[in-house]
């Protein structure tokens, strides 16, 4: 072999043995410190017993009786209802304020680069901490609800709404107050409104600003060429640059996405019950912490890489061959 | 005035739906903005003893008086009163060194010497423990300076890592360049409060019964290894942008891998990297706030801790409103100088895109 | 340069296998106890306005202090929440846990912890605003609840609801300030925890005490005490026996002012107790004077409550001497 080869070869192998003999250090550790503090470890709790509530449940119903690993996985569709919620509602948004920042209306244009700027430079925690003290400290008891439209009503509690009963014949489920809150139609939590608020604020900004950059980098001849041909500003904009921005701006979109699904894992610090959040209370009743994060770790690891690879897949079908890089 | 018509015919009211938007924004802001300001600013309760005057001024004046009384606290934490000089000729002595390094003509590897004496410099304020600075162990620091701290030594550490990671990634030796990959893609694919979490909980158990590691450190370690991983998507960035050429005429002189690494690719790749790298540490400053969650004190969980004495509870809006201001004021100051530098070094690329977290 | 770091990794790695320090060595080597605390509950651990930390389980920290170095002021304390209190006393974070935590058995085994005793005997309660008229527990179906994660109220409280076959709400925040203020902003209708929690509180932390009251029903046991890691069988002894010899005391009407004279008695008990005579302190590894330490620079477990927790209204109830009709009973010292 040539003495280059081998050379990298023998760094490579050194490298190795490194990185294992360090890997076998902390997992030697571990296992005694475990040990000798009699802390059970494996995943056989998942099948014990949860013994404690969750606040808000979604498509799953959840009892203190059931398991750990069904509490974890309402947790990981709590997680879901929230980024997926969050994702439409800051995609609209976030392109609302990203033509806005292209108008030609100096107002619009000023105020949505306001906000982006605004909104950007705050961290997303100070953000939730906000919305979710003004949603608790001023709003009223359910006793003394407000209510801005019918049938709506805004309290401490949470924002209550009507809900479609049936569809034929049409009819609402309003919300009454009874006891203690508000049976009926669908209630929003303090916990979760303040965490879409917070997701979809924060993340809209961002998506502004790529959906700005995107409009901008189609090429000045396509715009040219559209005007030429005669086209209005709102035809060109709906059938020449939207088409070819938003294949530029798929990548940096999907990472947005990406990062507000990571992002909701804040709900921990107002109490919304995602994954994080009960995984949680789920090592400190078990004392299993390890367990608790490597599960947090894979479900995560396991969404961005899928979304990852979608995108890389969707990027090689559409992305156009001169702007590949 | 002439002028200011066709200007106003031209931005304000150029199509109908611009005339229609122009009066739907001014009709919000005649609704909101003179209560907006009676809360903020006339209405508002700027000093007081006690929180009786805020209380009965609650829903129509805002309470600052909570901010005046507290912001010792939010910026110093629970540092000795007497001290707070120390932690406040910190933070002074790092917004110096964030200047001077922002200067261009500064640019040298004399930089590099001037920060390790400005840390230790730092480091020797806020421990004390030498005559005439009594001693202050870290687990009494907190607010503002913590959050500088954490950022700055978080990015200082990071930063050689980054660049080892990102070389790594494109290394030709199979072995380094799995495990740099998996390393990058599993920190950036978690989020930041699990390896907080790890940090905190599960460092402890890696060492050896009796060693104990303190807890800022821990969460300081974790933020490193989180910063790293993005860096080095940023230094991979710059290190592409590097022209093919570069490579051959390294070669072509002779140099060996470490040699043109150092001295060639990566001066040009950093030069590129740099507007990318301040939206990063742009984005980590933010970062730092989520320490409050394993109960670190820092300038978000100083406002927090403020906000829960029985007397002052209640006016969380004026708390984050101020806590947001400080982060806005570091945050916009960094990114205005950002868009400035990238102006300067690459005036005709297209501009970075900021994809922070 | 490969040579060097691997020679490192190997000695950190013989280093890391040797033998493990006991934590009565480790606390005697550092001079000074580390304790975990509550980060603010009145009686049992809070700082004062000067920021001098008191309560019934601060005092037991200083118990330990004054058997292990003769001197109750060489504590450090640790304040910490509900979730992250067993994390820091497994981490070796902190020496020992005094923090009004329940004993139950999942705890005391697959956590990884020691109970050493009981310092207060408890149960859980609920609190109510006066307004809501609500007079028993069992009139709170539907109810939204305040209660911190990571306790056994949280399981005690879902186990109470299921039995009566009523729903509630809950509203999970960890810190103790943050989900007293929601409970009295009127974030939730009910807040449940110990009811020495309730009144303490309800004394030191609402508003207008007068507007809120605690309901009759006592759903659960709720033994309070300190807690050990596990393995650790020397300093398991030295604290177990610190609260020992503070109940001791009081039974042998020892207070820190009469204990000078003590020094002097003819009563072999009290001898034995003082360290006149025997060799009580050399068995646990301490000082001989270790109970008279305790008992005169922090005092007997009456005094202790009566600072503490009389001016908050507790009455001594369950918590009083055995032979005065409580739970309070020591093993004998000798």
């Amino acid at each position: 072999m040539n003495p280059r080869r081998l050379r990298a070869a023998l760094f490579q192998a050194g490298l190795a043995a490194a990185v294992a003999l360090v890997a076998w250090y902390f997992v030697s550790n571990t296992a005694a410190n475990l040990e000798s503090r009699r802390i059970a470890s494996g995943f056989a709790f998942l099948s014990r017993e949860a013994g404690f509530e969750i606040g808000e449940t979604t498509f799953v119903a959840y009892g203190a009786a059931d398991t750990y690993l069904r509490a974890l996985a309402v947790g990981v569709l709590n997680t879901f209802r929230v980024a997926g919620i969050g994702v439409v509602a800051a995609t609209l948004l976030g392109a609302l304020l990203g033509l806005a920042r292209l108008s030609p209306n100096w107002l619009l244009a000023k105020l949505a680069a306001g906000y982006v700027e605004v909104i950007r430079n705050i961290p997303l925690l100070v953000q939730l901490f906000f919305w979710y003290a003004i949603i608790t400290e001023n709003l009223p008891g359910p006793r003394d609800a407000l209510q801005p439209f019918a049938g709506v009503f805004l309290s401490n509690r949470g924002i209550a709404l009507p809900v479609v009963a049936s569809w034929l014949p049409f009819s609402l489920e309003i919300p009454r107050l009874e006891g203690f809150n508000f049976a009926g139609g669908a209630v929003l939590t303090p916990e979760f409104a303040a965490l879409i608020a917070g997701l979809v604020f924060y993340t809209a900004a961002f998506i502004a600003e790529i959906v700005r950059a995107g409009v901008l980098a189609v090429s000045r001849g396509q715009v040219d060429a559209a005007n030429a041909l005669g086209l209005t500003r709102r035809a060109a904009l709906r059938y020449v640059v939207l088409p070819q921005a938003l294949r530029l701006v798929v990548p940096p979109m999907t990472s947005q996405y990406l990062n507000l699904t990571k992002n909701s894992s804040l709900a921990v610090a107002i109490g919304y019950p995602d994954l994080v959040s009960i995984a949680n209370t789920t090592m400190n009743q078990t004392g299993q912490a390890i367990e608790g994060i490597a599960i947090i770790m894979a479900v995560y690891l396991t969404i961005s890489l899928s979304i990852s690879a979608l995108m890389n897949w969707y990027n090689r079908r559409v992305a156009m061959k001169g702007l590949r890089r | 005035m002439n002028g200011a018509l066709a200007w106003v015919r031209a931005n304000l009211f150029s199509s109908v739906p611009s005339a229609l938007a122009t009066l739907a924004v001014a009709w919000l802001a005649f609704k909101l903005v003179p209560p907006f300001i009676d809360w903020a600013f006339l209405d508002a309760v700027w000093r007081a003893t006690d929180s009786q005057a805020c209380r009965q001024a609650k829903g129509e004046g805002a309470c600052w008086a909570f901010i005046a009384e507290k912001h010792r606290f939010i910026f110093f934490g629970t540092y000795p009163y007497d001290q707070h000089w120390r932690p406040a000729g910190v933070i002074a002595l790092l917004l110096v060194l964030y200047a001077l390094s922002a200067w261009r003509r500064a640019w040298h590897w004399w930089l590099a010497i001037v920060w390790a004496v400005g840390l230790a410099v730092i480091g020797v304020l806020m421990w004390g423990g030498v005559p005439g600075l009594p001693y202050v162990e870290n687990g009494r620091w907190g607010g503002l300076a913590l959050t500088l701290l954490l950022a700055t030594f978080g990015l200082a550490f990071a930063f050689p890592l980054s660049i080892l990671l990102a070389l790594g990634r494109r290394s030709q030796l199979p072995v380094v360049r799995a495990f740099c990959v998996a390393y990058i893609e599993l920190i950036r694919g978690v989020p930041l409060i699990s390896l907080l979490f790890m940090a905190s909980v599960m460092l402890p158990l890696f060492l050896p019964e009796g060693m104990t590691i303190d807890k800022l450190l821990r969460a300081q370690i974790a933020m490193i290894l989180f910063a790293a991983a993005y860096l080095a998507e940023v230094v991979r960035g710059g290190l592409q942008a590097v022209r093919h050429e570069q490579y051959e005429q390294a070669d072509a002189l002779g140099l060996g891998y470490w040699q043109r690494t150092g001295l060639v690719i990566l001066p040009q790749a950093l030069r590129v990297a740099i507007p990318p790298l301040v939206n990063t540490f742009i984005g980590f400053l933010k970062d730092t706030s989520l320490v409050v969650i394993i109960g670190l004190f820092d300038l978000l969980t100083a406002v927090k801790v403020a906000l829960q004495e029985p007397a002052w509870t209640g006016f969380g809006v004026e708390a984050y409103l101020f806590a947001s201001l400080v982060y806005f004021v570091f945050c916009y100051a960094m990114s205005v100088y950002s868009q400035r530098l990238e102006r300067g070094l690459a005036p005709d690329a297209r501009p970075v895109l900021r994809t922070g977290a | 340069m490969r040579k060097t770091f691997t020679a490192g990794l190997v000695a950190l790695v013989l280093a890391g296998t040797a033998h493990a320090q006991s934590t009565l060595d480790a606390v005697k080597g550092k001079g000074f106890v580390q304790c975990g605390v509550n980060t603010g509950l009145a009686g049992f651990s809070q700082p004062d306005s000067k920021g001098v930390w008191k309560g019934i389980d601060v005092d037991l920290c200083r118990a330990i202090a004054a058997a292990v170095f003769g001197d109750a002021s060489k504590v450090r304390y640790t304040p910490l929440t509900a979730q992250q209190r067993f994390t820091a006393l497994q981490s070796g974070e902190v020496d020992l846990l005094a923090r009004n935590t329940t004993w139950t058995i999942t705890r005391d085994t697959s956590l990884g912890l020691n109970f050493v005793g009981v310092n207060f005997y408890d149960g859980q309660g609920f609190m109510v605003p006066k307004k809501l008229n609500v007079k028993s527990a069992k009139q709170l179906n539907g109810a939204t609840i305040c209660v911190q994660p990571g306790t056994t109220t949280e399981l005690n409280l879902a186990d109470y609801f299921r039995a009566n076959r009523m729903t509630f709400k809950p509203v999970v925040i960890e810190k103790l300030e943050e989900v007293t203020n929601a409970y009295f902003s009127g974030r939730c209708d009910v807040f449940t925890t110990d009811v020495s929690g309730l009144v303490s509180v309800r004394g030191s932390r609402a508003p207008k005490p007068d507007e809120h009251v605690i309901l009759p029903e006592v759903i659960s046991k709720e033994p309070l005490g300190p807690a050990v890691r596990h393995g650790d069988d020397r300093w398991f002894d030295v604290v177990k026996w610190s609260l020992f010899a503070m109940i001791e005391a009081e039974e042998m009407g020892l207070t820190s002012k009469t204990i000078d004279q003590a020094l002097a008695s003819k009563d072999p008990g009290v001898q034995r107790f003082v360290g006149a005579s025997g060799d009580i302190g050399k068995m646990l590894a301490l000082d001989n004077r270790w109970a008279f330490n305790i008992v005169k620079q922090v005092g007997n477990y009456g005094e202790s409550f009566d600072a503490n927790l009389k001016p908050l209204g507790f009455e001594r109830g369950i918590n009083a001497l055995w032979n005065q009709g409580g739970l309070m009973y020591a093993p004998p010292i000798r």
